[in-house]
């Protein structure tokens, strides 16, 4: 790779599997949920990248994996160049510092019944880096950072709003001073208005810090607004990735073509004119996805080919050599893939 | 003369801790075949509103009218609201999977909805009717679909479910409570577009209540912006789009991330929405508002009318010509925030300049 210094996070290749087993008496596996199917990413350093999909792609089993939460089927993780694929607790630990997560439900993933202060010192007990009163400022100095009162050291997370809740969340995330930081779905749960208070905490935090962000969302304006560059999944598969830009404004994948077209945009002048491309159908199960490509059940394109041969993820002609697409019969510029847009009534 | 004209809502639950003013004097009419999108955050009581028009909201204090094609349905008794229920007003709620009975099949459910409603119905023709239904809201294989239970739909089907049902007795006005929150982004677009196509084949009035200002900019022909209870705005879509008057709804409008604004930084609104039991005296929005004036901080403001055409209205002591998102607007917002803010006002306007949700981490 030419810029090897500059990749934070390598994912090559990332299978995970999860076996679904029968209900007999000997329980023996009997298929499994492909949730994640030879996925392939980087995440560059101070960078942010998005990840974008609907239910059920495996965008967050993906997270959970290079976070090494869980094991992965096979492929491999490298951060700053180390192989850290299912590493044993011991050896993980240095890398745990490095690697961090947010998570989307502010009321369920801090413990009710304790203190915020403890909370948010958890990682310095854990890591045994701060203690006693050290512990305490370390810990008043990140509420300040997040935009939360110090003072309120002592109070318990229903005290809080979701909005302050999100950012204890982001205060415990970031007390290791880690490198990454995997937010999934973040502002998902919070209230419109709320939600840019912690997006623009997310990109101060990035400036000051020189995190890089893998960020999970369906929301795909606030991806868009987040992210230098985007991955797409589709049924555990990357259908798309590159450069935010080129991936929103010159889609070739149809099904992120369709997914962003799809999306509601805040202005009825554009919602009027957009050809809207309505997909058939929902997301098959991952237990059993389509042969070939998996999207070609519902693609307005597909032909016999789509059926039999999985697409190669690579540069289609036109395209900068970052963007990256898996798909036989790429969407051409000015192609109309909709039935016509929806006329205004009246 | 409207389909739906309430007039002065107020919607209270005296509990522990006070009395939540849920809704405080909401006006709003709805047109056949027109859609009224409701938009407003959590807890802006846009849910309370539409439930107490029902009865569904035991133990809430209801006063002031809602006229539904001649009757008022506030203080109705149980027996008429539930000839209304269903045939005149049917409800989507937000979560198909908990709306739905688990151990029923889904065509039980639509036969019995069918058949409380009209006795006359034999089983068989319900069946039929229910199949229909199945057919007309876009399931495939309806014949077989009606004797599946609702963990075998997926969440997008079992939303199809729920509409199907509001549509089986052919209401005049569907109440569409948050019908895509739960769904994904191709999912939803495919339910708003069958929404629209039923109200277009039916004449259908639909009430659509949401968060997602992306919804209402696809699918409402009006809209109004509740805040803590009360309407901040009303107007046509293009006007709550592109002529805001009240800073709530410029508020949200800005905090939103779109592609056409190529700033890389977000306008959140500073502050939280406030407690229902301990409203802040004079306008609700004053702790949270850039604008905030003296008189705001000690009277409520009414909806009057702002713009220059009749129907936008919004409740803010504003001057009624600055609206727009545009230059021009914010100097008379500016002037008259210059001329009527002193003393308190000023210190509450520093107070949430100061706020760390402005900035995030402003706090050195």
């Amino acid at each position: 790779m030419s810029c090897a210094d500059d990749v934070l996070v390598r994912v090559e290749n990332l299978v995970k599997h999860f076996p679904v087993y029968g209900s007999g008496l000997i329980r023996r596996s009997v298929a499994s949920v492909q949730a994640v199917d030879g996925v392939s990413l980087t995440v560059r350093r101070g960078r942010t990248l998005g990840l974008v999909g609907e239910t059920g792609c495996g965008k967050s089993t993906l997270a959970r994996c290079i976070a090494g939460l869980i094991p992965v089927s096979s492929g491999k993780v490298y951060f700053e160049g180390k192989d850290i694929t299912n590493l044993p607790r011991r050896a993980m630990r240095p890398f745990r510092r490095e690697i961090q997560m947010i998570f989307q439900d502010p009321y369920g993933s801090l413990n009710p019944r304790r203190r915020v202060g403890a909370i948010i010192g958890d990682p310095f007990a854990v890591h045994r880096t701060a203690s006693g009163q050290q512990r305490k400022r370390a810990v008043q100095e990140l509420m300040e950072r997040v935009g939360l009162n110090p003072e309120h050291y002592n109070r318990f997370p229903a005290e809080f709003s979701g909005g302050q809740r999100q950012r204890i969340g982001v205060a415990r995330a970031l007390a290791l001073r880690p490198k990454l930081i995997i937010c999934d779905e973040p502002v998902s749960a919070l209230d419109v208005s709320i939600q840019a208070q912690v997006l623009n905490l997310l990109a101060d935090l990035q400036a000051d810090f020189g995190l890089s962000y893998l960020f999970i969302a369906h929301d795909l304006e606030v991806v868009r607004h987040v992210s230098d560059a985007v991955t797409v999944m589709y049924l555990g598969r990357v259908a798309e990735s590159g450069p935010g830009d080129s991936v929103y404004d010159h889609s070739r994948h149809p099904y992120s073509a369709a997914l962003l077209s799809a999306a509601p945009a805040a202005d009825p002048d554009a919602a009027a004119q957009r050809q809207r491309i309505i997909l058939a159908g929902d997301v098959p199960s991952p237990i059993n996805p389509p042969s070939g490509c998996r999207f070609h059940p519902r693609c307005p394109k597909a032909q016999d080919i789509c059926r039999t041969a999985e697409p190669v993820l690579e540069t289609k002609l036109g395209d900068p050599s970052t963007h990256l697409t898996a798909c036989h019969f790429p969407v051409e510029a000015g192609e109309v893939l909709a039935r016509a847009g929806r006329k205004e009534r009246r | 003369m409207s389909l739906l004209e309430v007039t002065d809502l107020q919607v209270s639950f005296p509990t522990a801790d006070g009395v939540v003013q849920a809704v405080r004097g909401v006006s709003f009419s709805v047109e056949r075949g027109r859609t009224l999108g409701i938009v407003g955050e959590s807890g802006s009581g846009k849910t309370v509103l539409t439930q107490s028009l029902l009865g569904l909201t035991p133990g809430g204090q209801i006063s002031g009218t809602a006229m539904f094609d001649g009757v008022n349905l506030v203080g109705l008794d149980q027996k008429s609201l539930r000839r209304i229920r269903g045939k005149g007003i049917s409800v989507i709620f937000q979560d198909p999977l908990t709306s739905l009975h688990p151990l029923y099949k889904v065509g039980w459910q639509i036969c019995e909805m069918i058949r409380a409603h009209d006795t006359s119905i034999s089983k068989g023709q319900a069946t039929e009717r229910a199949v229909d239904l199945l057919g007309r809201v876009g399931i495939p294989n309806p014949r077989e679909r009606v004797n599946d239970y609702p963990h075998q739909f997926s969440g997008g089907m079992r939303q199809r479910v729920m509409i199907a049902m509001a549509i089986s007795l052919s209401p005049k006005l569907i109440i569409a409570d948050e019908p895509t929150t739960a769904l994904d982004a191709t999912v939803q677009a495919q339910i708003l577009d069958l929404l629209l196509r039923l109200q277009q084949e039916s004449d259908t009035a639909l009430l659509m209540i949401t968060h997602d200002l992306g919804v209402v900019a696809d699918i409402a022909d009006n809209v109004m912006v509740m805040y803590a209870g009360r309407a901040a705005e009303k107007a046509t879509k293009r006007d709550t789009f592109y002529q805001p008057h009240h800073p709530y709804t410029k508020g949200l409008l800005e905090s939103i991330p779109r592609s056409s604004a190529a700033t890389d930084r977000l306008k959140p609104v500073t502050g939280q929405p406030p407690s229902l039991i301990r409203l802040p005296p004079g306008c609700a929005f004053h702790p949270r508002c850039a604008y905030v004036m003296d008189r705001c901080l000690s009277a409520e403001p009414e909806l009057h009318p702002v713009g220059d055409a009749g129907e936008h209205r919004s409740a803010c002591w504003l001057p009624a010509a600055a609206i727009g998102l545009g230059d021009a607007a914010e100097d008379l917002r500016r002037q008259a925030v210059e001329q009527g803010r002193s003393g308190k006002a000023a210190k509450v306007a520093e107070a949430i300049a100061a706020a760390p949700e402005s900035e995030g981490s402003v706090i050195a």
